[in-house]
């Protein structure tokens, strides 16, 4: 048990509006790097030991691999091979041979390959990560520890962890995981992404929570970011009474996105691939906000044919008949770079030949691109809009926007990413139909802080004061000049935020479509007046903590104790 | 020593689901089988040697086995290679 006298709480971001109660399952620390120190065993007792653990390691994967079936049973029983390689096998043992233990060996033989894998980039550089995981089980064996990854009990339970990668994410069983929690990691990590995507219960960012161990009963409530340590049992009764309640209680009814004085914002899909249509039109998506393009383009050394995009778009636009599609053209660069785009290492490549840059870099693969889109959307009923990622000037908005009006479509914007845009938006406006705030680079460039970067991690919430200025501006040279201006970064998936954005004048709200349900609720209760004044606090606070507490305070009818407080 | 020289079918060459259908192939023949790209020859069995080709659509590559039964598992495993099993 915990000592709760002290911290019967801990305090974090909540991602979504979900209550969960159970107990912790901690993911295990990883494992240090195995010792160079000479063996004391001899080598033959080593390399014993190192076929019996590589041989364990197999069997334990493929068992995993049965128990997942699908796609995961492929990449694990191609893990298991790893750990049966003969080749492997030989480089282990002549590395005994010089004196190694059996996990030294184990390790740098599995990081020799690798190595050479990385080298190669592209498709074999992300298998480096397999390597490492079989790696990592193997080395676990030979110590007697319990394998490093995602712990699998047979009940259901609430994963605390420092942060959760994405290798760790594909093969958690989604059923038995009743919440998340993180020690580290924004509302933009990896974490908070997939639990809005797949309307997991998450507090992430909540410091302490690595103090939690396993067994320890928690009570998860992502509405307010608490996570409550070792609960009466009053407590856990009136949680549980919360959740039945919720369970019985009628969906949100499925109807457009408005305010509570019926102000109309639609609420729009952030769709990455085809096959999340169906969830995005079932959870009363109005049409696409956001289309990324990038999967048409990954794991492929050069551009897909304008035949082959055509063939993916009309897909796509099928879906929306008289609706809005937002496409934004190939956003390569920084986090996912693409081997035809990006010809030089960058030291900084988020402040390098990305977004619209790297693609005016290469003008045939953009005019590809925009050719394919107005040929689909001439056989298809939807509306489609097409905007560049990361518009930095006035004169790159008139390049995009006239290139990609000489190529037949009728509505081109821009995603405002940049500072420089925010700051120049009624310019910028001025040339483009419509501007999209991605505000997930907006704060990472507002803030100096990588979005990739565990140890900036706290700089990145979009609540912070000084990216909220910018999204104030952005909006009102949208409503001065008539232009819609939408929001398709994952703060327009924060209920409350979604309010402030409105109130900052944002038009339209784009997200993962898990997330459409409790921010079309919580546009429910507000009035456009109300959104305004939120706006204003939120504007007026200091930091992000303190926005998001003046805004929840005012927006709760009730007194709450901080409240009250403060009139003291 | 058989051999055959076979150019590689599959779209996105010997990676991924591909490499690892062949180096099954080859571990449950339970025969050596080597494996020749340009100058490079290595086990047909190590799923990391095979990966670590880069061994791409059209590629050209050359098995040898030793052993009983040795033409017939060259043959088997040349008709796998000339399936694209990602169309």
């Amino acid at each position: 048990m915990t000592d709760t006298t002290l911290h019967k709480s801990l305090n974090g971001v909540g991602i979504g509006r979900g209550l969960a109660v159970g107990p912790v399952v901690r993911m295990p620390d990883p494992l240090p790097e195995p010792s160079d120190a000479a063996s004391t065993l001899a080598a033959d007792a080593e390399k014993v030991r190192a076929a019996g653990a590589l041989a364990a390691a197999a069997a334990d994967i493929r068992l995993r691999g049965e128990k997942a079936g699908g796609s995961a049973k492929e990449v694990l029983d191609a893990q298991a091979i790893m750990a049966e390689d003969p080749t492997l096998k030989d480089d282990v043992n002549a590395r005994i041979d010089t004196g190694r233990t059996a996990e030294r060996a184990v390790f740098e033989a599995f990081a020799q390959f690798r190595d050479l894998l990385v080298s190669m980039g592209g498709y074999m550089g992300e298998r480096a990560t397999d390597l490492d995981d079989v790696s990592r089980r193997v080395v676990a064996h030979l110590r007697g520890v319990p394998a490093p990854g995602v712990p699998d009990p047979d009940h259901p339970f609430v994963l605390v962890a420092r942060d959760l990668a994405p290798a760790d994410t594909a093969l958690l069983d989604l059923d038995k995981v009743l919440a998340l929690i993180t020690s580290d990691g924004g509302p933009t990590s990896h974490t908070a992404i997939l639990a809005r995507e797949k309307s997991i219960v998450a507090v992430v960012g909540a410091a302490g929570a690595l103090s939690l161990e396993d067994g320890d009963t928690v009570i998860v409530d992502a509405s307010s970011g608490i996570v409550t340590l070792d609960p009466t049992e009053a407590e856990v009764s009136a949680a549980e009474a919360t959740l039945a309640a919720r369970a019985s209680a009628p969906e949100v009814a499925i109807g457009p996105g408005r305010l509570a004085d019926g102000t109309a914002v639609p609420l729009l899909a952030n769709l990455g691939a085809v096959d999340k249509l169906t969830e995005a039109v079932e959870k009363g998506a109005e049409g696409v906000g956001l289309f990324r393009t990038e999967f048409l383009f990954l794991d492929s050394d050069r551009a897909p044919s304008v035949e082959e995009q055509q063939a993916k778009y009309i897909a796509l636009l099928s879906a929306f008949p008289g609706k809005k599609v937002v496409v934004r053209a190939l956003d390569a660069g920084a986090d996912k770079p693409l081997s035809f785009l990006n010809d030089e290492p960058e030291e900084n490549p988020a402040l390098g030949l990305r977004g619209l840059r790297a693609l005016r870099a290469h003008e045939s693969i953009l005019r590809d691109q925009l050719t394919a889109l107005a040929n689909a959307e001439k056989v298809t009923e939807a509306e489609v809009w097409v905007m560049a990622p990361m518009v930095s000037t006035v004169e790159e908005t008139r390049y995009f926007v006239s290139l990609a009006k000489e190529l037949g479509l009728t509505t081109a914007g821009v995603m405002v990413e940049v500072p420089a845009s925010a700051l120049l938006a009624d310019r910028i406006l001025a040339d483009a139909d419509f501007a999209s705030i991605g505000t997930n680079d907006l704060t990472q460039y507002t803030l100096a802080a990588d979005r990739l970067l565990g140890s900036v991690a706290s700089f990145q919430d979009p609540w912070h004061p000084a990216v909220l200025r910018l999204v104030g501006e952005v909006g009102r040279a949208g409503a001065s000049l008539g232009k819609p201006v939408g929001i398709c970064g994952e703060a327009a998936a924060d209920p409350m935020l979604a309010v402030v954005l409105v109130g900052l004048g944002a038009t339209s709200l784009s997200m993962s479509p898990a997330a459409l349900g409790d921010v079309r609720a919580e546009l429910a209760r507000f009035t456009r007046k109300q959104a305004i004044e939120f706006a204003e606090l939120a504007l007026s606070a200091n930091s992000a903590v303190e926005a998001r507490a003046a805004v929840f305070a005012a927006a709760t009818p009730i007194t709450t104790p901080t409240e009250s407080e403060k009139l003291k | 020593m058989p051999e055959r020289t076979v150019t590689i079918a599959s779209a996105h060459g010997l990676h991924a689901r591909p490499a690892s259908l062949f180096v099954q192939a080859v571990t449950a023949s339970g025969l050596p089988v080597e494996l020749t790209k340009g100058e490079k020859t290595l086990n047909a069995a190590s799923i990391l040697g095979v990966i670590s080709l880069g061994i791409e659509h059209g590629d050209q590559i050359t098995l040898r086995a030793d052993g009983d039964n040795a033409d017939a598992t060259l043959d088997s495993l040349v008709e796998l290679l000339t399936t694209d099993f990602d169309a």
